[in-house]
């Protein structure tokens, strides 16, 4: 009889396992990042590049900093969603365009409208592998210590906003 | 059939053409081969079942680029492997250190073998303890 109950129980642990696996989005990796100080970083302004875009620029306030480029489709998807984020919410939106070119980034940002405080422009990738960004869009939520509280990749909506950062903000008291 | 095969040769023998990291890094033939021997163990994050080695997205390209001058300012293997484990986890690495989260990685590999050499053994006993009743059918 053991001959079919072990294999039966070996095959009962197995499928559960095997759907959990399903139910994961291997594109989604946890950052390391998370509960870390935000990487420092110092880049060129987008829409001026005399002017620099940097942590410096949003030291001791809470603030998103979102990923971005014109190259990618999940960027134009959230763009609506960032725009009327940056009306109503007391968290500023840092961009740093990532391996994009400046021409079309600005032409992007004069024709959808410009959601960001300001944007670095990140034109070899070296600041985004120092943000461990794979794949834009993504967004970090950066504490007024400079601690990285949460990342969010792929297009961001309202309804993950409501879900994941709102209650966040709150809990580490958001922007007085 | 030989037209076949010489289309066959002639595709083989232009693959190289294709390879995605053309050009030699570095002067020093041990630290080209030690280059190889890292890209070959990272994984590009973008296109996640291949390495930086064989991806042409841009990242890769980036990271290969982080590579070489790493290399080139003499750091170590560990300290490369630390500079992306902090950036991409441990995910980023084919070849994950032996650490807390990672022991399963390693050692399941001898749990499964000692599992299945267990099971062959007793399989093997018991078969060996069997009475040879049947004969053949040429004798019978």
């Amino acid at each position: 009889m053991t001959r079919f109950i072990l294999p039966l129980i070996a095959f009962a642990v197995l499928i559960p396992v095997l759907m959990i696996g399903l139910t994961r989005n291997p594109n989604e990796l946890p950052s390391p990042l998370l509960q870390k100080p935000a990487p420092i970083f110092e880049l060129p302004s987008l829409t001026d590049p005399a002017q620099t875009v940097g942590s410096a620029s949003y030291a001791k306030q809470m603030v998103l900093i979102n990923v971005w480029a014109t190259w990618c489709p999940g960027c134009r998807q959230e763009h609506g969603f960032l725009l009327e984020l940056a009306e109503e919410s007391a968290v500023p939106i840092f961009g740093l365009n990532w391996r994009d070119n400046r021409p079309d980034a600005l032409r992007w940002l004069q024709t959808l409208g410009d959601p960001y405080v300001a944007s670095a422009y990140d034109e070899d990738g070296r600041v985004g592998i120092d943000w461990g960004v794979y794949g834009a869009p993504e967004t970090f939520l950066v504490d007024a210590d400079g601690i990285v509280i949460h990342k969010h990749i792929a297009p961001l909506t309202r309804e993950i906003w409501e879900r994941d950062f709102v209650p966040l903000i709150n809990e580490h008291g958001g922007n007085k | 059939m030989k037209i076949l095969v010489a289309f066959c040769l002639t595709v083989a023998a232009a693959l190289p053409a294709v390879a995605i990291d053309t050009g030699q890094a570095f002067e020093d033939p041990e630290l080209q081969a030690r280059y190889e021997k890292i890209i070959s163990e990272v994984r590009c994050l973008k296109c996640q079942n291949q390495t930086i080695k064989d991806s042409n997205a841009f990242l890769a390209g980036d990271l290969r680029r982080e590579i070489r001058n790493m290399i080139a300012e003499g750091k170590s293997d560990a300290e490369i492997a630390d500079f992306l484990v902090a950036r991409y986890g441990e995910f980023a690495l084919y070849r994950p250190r032996v650490t807390g989260k990672t022991l399963f990685l390693w050692i399941a590999p001898g749990i499964f073998l000692l599992g299945g050499a267990i099971v062959l053994w007793r399989i093997l006993q018991r078969r060996m303890t069997m009475p040879i009743d049947d004969e053949s059918p040429e004798e019978a």
